[in-house]
């Protein structure tokens, strides 16, 4: 009499376990969709965000850091701080924004010797070598130098002063008999520390620090530069050409003879 | 203050007001203490712990990390470096010792939100209100794994409400008590105690580690029990009491030992406050013998059914 009561009891409460288990799956699944979906939207981050150096890409970023604030304790400027709640930069994460405070470049980069879970690459022995952004003039016609004017200040207050920013030498067409020093960024030395931005005379920036795959072009790989080819090579790569004399433009070359 | 008699009545009339509130003074005191020493350095520059619950640095040597996070950094794929396996590896074994919910009861900085939000539903008589399971929790905690291996980014710290209202008050954060506020109002109207004790995953986390650490509850003088059920009122797991109180006369089997081994049990010490009858202390989970030494597995399994009987009462 007994038997058959508990096999059909067995049988139900299996029936319920599996039951319970497929809820409970298709609950996690549920629940993991929309977790997921909400990180992925809340993954992006403003262009004027700037991580702490050593940080590597948004992704491995946030994949590791657990958004404990050690780097912003050991920031000795008012540069790091942790997003809020409702920022639109992942709650907690440190960032800087280079107009607001810029990176001092330690050189002992504390920040990165704070980091306890190495979200902060501590391979990064030299502030030289960061990559927290690059630094791209982005309005030529506001930005002084421009203009024909010697503000300078972006590439006088750069750390890497004539490295990472240079000042080249052209021609003023506007007046046709005066210079123009157009700040430069060299994107192998810049760090994206964000002194010039912050440094910029202007209301609003003209140059400004933006993560490196927001501010930097890639060449295709076809491409062969002749110049750089020829100067590999060390010799012209086909023999034998007449080299004629080039011709200038008139406003250029004449004034100048 | 209300007619019904406040749980507790009889152990402050027979220990005294003091002694009948203890372990939740020592909780609060522990509480108070962990924040302050966060506040200490931010607001009074004195740095003897600098960052949060989720990595934090003691006295410039002692690293501590929130094992909870450091999985979910794992799932997603980065190995920490050797300063928060540390960390996690200290804390893993404190909570080990000490009980693994005893986190969520002496150091999250939710439990005081909920605590406050449960006392003053009480105050109201509100409904309990919607009551998932308990093992919801479970189910949360699992989505989060999930959640943090698929998508390659911690993408349950984008919105743990702990771990936002511990940064948020140490980092002096404008907008923290809207979380504070969200899992108050939650608790309030939505569900009773349904965020410590049903959803989260975090709290989940810290029971498995529960499940086998070494401090328990233990109603070890259960025979002096005298029914008067106000460790049921005042615990905030209440399904954890019944196997370790009313084990003794279970059935054929002989019974089970008198230790609290349910890894719910936040190992807050309010029953031990509450008891009149001193039925409840603090002990090691292997002070657990069964009144008779025979059957011990099966006890463990009948302990599960009175103890759902015990709750739909």
């Amino acid at each position: 009499m007994g038997e058959p009561s508990t096999s059909t009891k067995s049988s139900v409460s299996r029936r319920r376990f599996l039951a319970n288990v497929a809820r409970a799956a298709g609950g996690v699944g549920a629940l993991s969709l929309v977790v997921g979906l909400f990180a992925r939207q809340a993954q992006s981050l403003p262009a004027q965000a700037l991580r702490p150096p050593g940080a590597g890409t948004e992704g491995e970023f946030l994949a590791a850091c657990i958004r404990c604030g050690l780097c912003v304790r050991d920031c000795p400027y008012p540069t790091l701080g942790l997003a809020d709640v409702g920022e639109d930069v992942p709650v907690g994460t440190p960032y800087f924004v280079a107009r607001r405070a810029p990176c001092e470049m330690c050189d002992d980069i504390p920040c990165v010797k704070a980091c306890p879970t190495g979200a902060l690459d501590p391979n990064l022995t030299s502030i030289d070598d960061a990559d927290m952004g690059l630094a791209v003039l982005v309005d030529e016609e506001t930005c002084l130098n421009f203009q024909g004017l010697r503000c300078d200040v972006c590439q006088r207050v750069c750390p890497l002063i004539n490295e990472a920013i240079t000042l080249e030498l052209h021609h003023n067409l506007r007046t046709g008999k005066h210079a123009v020093f157009i700040p430069t960024v060299h994107s192998d030395k810049c760090t994206g520390c964000g002194k010039c931005e912050r440094s910029c005379v202007l209301e609003t920036a003209a140059i400004r620090v933006f993560p490196r795959h927001l501010a930097k072009g890639r060449i295709g790989e076809h491409y062969r530069l002749g110049w750089v080819e020829k100067e590999n090579k060390g010799e012209s790569l086909i023999q034998g050409i007449v080299d004629l004399p080039d011709r200038m433009p008139d406003n250029l070359g004449g004034g100048l003879k | 203050m209300s007619a019904k008699t406040h749980p507790g009545t009889d152990a402050v009339i027979s220990k005294g007001w003091l002694a009948a509130h203890k372990w939740l003074l020592i909780r609060r005191a522990v509480q108070l203490s962990i924040l302050g020493l966060f506040l200490a350095g931010p607001l009074l520059d004195v740095w003897i712990i600098k960052g949060n619950l989720t990595s934090s640095l003691t006295l410039g040597v002692l690293p501590l990390s929130d094992p909870f996070i450091l999985v979910q950094s794992l799932l997603a794929g980065h190995v920490a470096a050797a300063s928060a396996l540390i960390g996690a590896a200290i804390v893993l074994t404190v909570y080990a010792l000490v009980g693994g919910r005893s986190y969520c009861s002496f150091v999250c900085p939710m439990n005081v939100v909920t605590d406050a939000s449960r006392w003053l539903a009480k105050r109201l008589d509100l409904p309990k209100g919607w009551q998932p399971a308990r093992e919801t929790r479970l189910w949360i905690l699992a989505s989060v794994l999930v959640t943090a291996l698929i998508t390659g980014v911690m993408a349950w710290e984008m919105l743990n409400p702990v771990t936002i209202l511990h940064r948020g008050l140490v980092y002096a954060s404008s907008y923290v008590w809207t979380v504070a506020l969200a899992i108050f109002l939650f608790d309030l109207v939505v569900s009773r105690r349904g965020w410590c004790g049903r959803l989260c995953p975090m709290g989940a986390f810290y029971g498995l580690i529960g499940s086998v650490s070494l401090t328990r509850v233990s109603a070890q003088n259960r025979v002096a029990c005298n029914d008067c059920m106000d460790c049921y009122a005042v615990c905030p797991e209440p399904h954890v009491i019944t196997p370790a109180l009313r084990g003794a006369d279970t059935g054929q089997g002989g019974g089970v030992g008198p230790v609290i081994l349910s890894g719910d049990c936040t190992n807050c010490g309010r029953c031990i406050d509450v008891c009149a009858k001193d039925v409840f202390k603090f002990d090691l989970r292997f002070h657990n013998d069964p009144p008779s030494n025979e059957q011990e597995g099966e006890g463990q399994g009948e302990s599960k059914t009175i103890s759902t009987d015990r709750h739909a009462a």
